[in-house]
């Protein structure tokens, strides 16, 4: 792999909890770190901070950070990190936070970058006041900003939005997409929802229990049955797609992907967009005949292509091809059985809601 | 208002707790910021010692002092060492006994200022490419400010007070060892009450606006970091 960005060989050994990952993860684009509490997400990234020490290499971008004996204070390492609640330094304004960590800059920043993270995250009228004063969406967003004043080499982010409620996520999701398209830095992204993952990610790097369970394309990961599992209510997967038709009457839009065409909420984006549609398995449902008088509007032929046992031994997850592209269900295990689903069986499959993520 | 003699000891009086309240902040900050941040088994004993002055008795203090100052004590045969001579029954003396007596009321005020910050502030700054002492003063100190403006004030006026500790370790030599305190007790003794009045009136007024601001400025302040 060429564009290898970060080398991460990590051990650690705690009472009830150890760590042992060996990542190489890409120098583009959003990385996201995808396990439920304890798999040792945050420690991974703390490690890579510097703020807590294992033992092992981490590499960033052909610079060593740390490697056998050899470690970089925390200090004097070129990341930008955003904490999950945005503790911004309650003595300072929302100027003086941001410019705390440029003036300690080595190399002198150039205005434009510091200027472009302001307006990146829409916090010019906010330079003047108090974190007491700033809600929680805009306290993260200065946050976020501070961070990428500094022009860092990488850019680590642990759930950001977790401490948020769902107003605040929405407000804040858009400038993290943003950060996407623009930023040029590989992004580690800490999160356990899979809403902002399929927002937002390239390549997820699944943990359980401090081990890497699976890492590589976003699309790819999730659509994995066993890893689908962990994810419980959460399980869905991600569609490449592009806008083909729009319907202003309704405000739909249809998007194509490799094998058929969903219709979701038109966002506005013209035709012949790229986009991302995330379809969660709770809300596909098998028929075995194509269906008459549904309130559904995306009806899609479909074959079995593996069954799970759920989270739940009244839950099973299907995993279902629609010509090139996979999509996951999640039925009862009774309908399974009436059903009579087996591996290869064509069944018609409806999509209470598919969501265009970007 | 006040005759020479009591004149002498207030201004006495105010510079030793000036004094003191100086060298508490300098011996107390990196004192309480250990107490703090350490996970060392030291930190229990040490902890302990500096809170005795609350529960001793100031004669006790005053006691230790007296032999640790004296020719045979620790202090005492450093200082001879250095040419001084020993310190009981000097203004150095009694400095040295204060900045003991009055430790925990500037170290605790300030070390639960420290705690309360908790380690997030210093690692985002540590992110934002602070070093340790940069950490320190730019993150710290500033957010620990209402802790030390209490760990000074009640410093400075439990000096003020101070009067078994006085008398064990400083004797009464007006313009030296005589504060406030003990120029109460001479008057007293000597049924010269006007001039008592004079003095205990002002120690009261004087503690009491002292702790008036205190108590009205806390609240404040919690209400600003909230």
């Amino acid at each position: 792999m060429n564009d290898v960005g970060v080398e991460v060989a990590l051990k650690i050994d705690y009472a009830g909890f150890s760590l042992d990952v060996d990542l190489k993860l890409s120098g583009r684009g959003v990385t996201v770190l995808f396990g439920q509490s304890g798999s040792g997400k945050t420690t991974l990234l703390r490690c890579i901070a510097g703020l807590e020490r294992a033992d092992g290499r981490v590499i960033v971008r052909g610079e060593a950070w740390q490697d056998g004996r050899y470690f970089v204070a925390p200090h004097k390492r070129p990341l930008g990190y955003v904490f999950q609640e945005a503790g911004l330094f309650a003595h300072l304004s929302v100027r003086g936070n941001l410019m705390y960590g440029v003036k300690r800059l080595k190399q002198a920043v150039n205005d434009a970058q510091i200027e472009r993270s302001i307006e990146l995250l829409g916090i010019g009228h906010l330079m003047n006041r108090r974190p007491a004063r700033l809600s929680g969406g805009e306290r993260q967003r200065v946050a976020i900003a501070q961070a990428l004043a500094m022009n860092p080499r990488i850019l680590l982010m642990d759930e950001p939005l977790a401490a948020l409620d769902e107003a605040r996520k929405r407000e804040i999701l858009p400038y993290l997409q943003r950060l996407h398209d623009e930023l040029d830095i590989p992004v580690l992204y800490i999160t356990h929802a899979s809403q902002e993952m399929a927002s937002l990610a390239d390549h997820v790097v699944v943990l359980e229990q401090g081990r890497v369970v699976s890492s590589g394309p976003v699309n790819a990961v999730l659509s994995r049955l066993d890893l689908a599992l962990n994810m419980g209510e959460d399980a869905g997967v991600i569609i490449n797609a592009s806008i083909a038709e729009r319907d202003e009457l309704f405000h739909l839009a249809r998007a194509d992907f490799a094998g058929g065409s969903l219709w979701a909420r038109d966002m506005g984006k013209p035709c012949g967009t790229s986009v991302r549609l995330w379809v969660s398995a709770r809300d596909v449902s098998i028929a075995l005949k194509p269906p008459a008088d549904s309130s559904i509007l995306n009806v899609l032929p479909a074959s079995v292509a593996g069954v799970t046992e759920g989270d739940h031994p009244a839950i099973r997850l299907v995993k279902l091809e629609v010509g090139e592209s996979v999509l996951l269900s999640r039925i009862s295990a009774r309908s399974m059985q009436s059903l009579g689903l087996d591996i290869n069986k064509t069944v018609w499959i409806q999509v209470k809601s598919a969501a265009l993520v970007e | 208002m006040f005759s020479d003699a009591n004149l002498t000891a207030i201004l006495l009086t105010l510079r030793l707790a000036a004094l003191v309240t100086v060298l508490l902040l300098l011996i107390g900050t990196p004192l309480a910021w250990w107490l703090s941040r350490t996970r060392s088994w030291l930190r229990g004993p040490v902890s302990a010692l500096v809170a005795l002055p609350i529960v001793l008795p100031p004669s006790v203090i005053g006691f230790y002092m007296l032999l640790a100052m004296g020719p045979n004590g620790p202090i005492g045969v450093f200082t001879e060492a250095l040419g001084i001579g020993t310190l009981p029954f000097t203004f150095g003396g009694l400095v040295i006994a204060s900045v003991v007596y009055s430790l925990p009321f500037v170290v605790q005020p300030i070390q639960n200022a420290f705690e309360a910050i908790g380690e997030r502030p210093l690692e985002m700054a540590a992110m934002l490419r602070a070093g340790p002492w940069d950490r320190f003063f730019s993150v710290a100190l500033p957010l620990a400010l209402p802790g030390f403006l209490t760990g000074g004030i009640l410093g400075f006026a439990h000096t003020l007070g101070e009067f078994g500790v006085v008398l064990m370790i400083g004797g009464n030599i007006p313009g030296v060892t005589r504060v406030i305190s003990v120029q109460i007790y001479d008057h007293v003794e000597a049924l010269d009450y006007a001039d008592a009045h004079a003095l205990s009136l002002l120690m009261l007024a004087f503690s009491f606006v002292i702790l008036w601001l205190l108590y009205s400025f806390r609240p404040a302040q919690t209400r600003r970091r909230a």
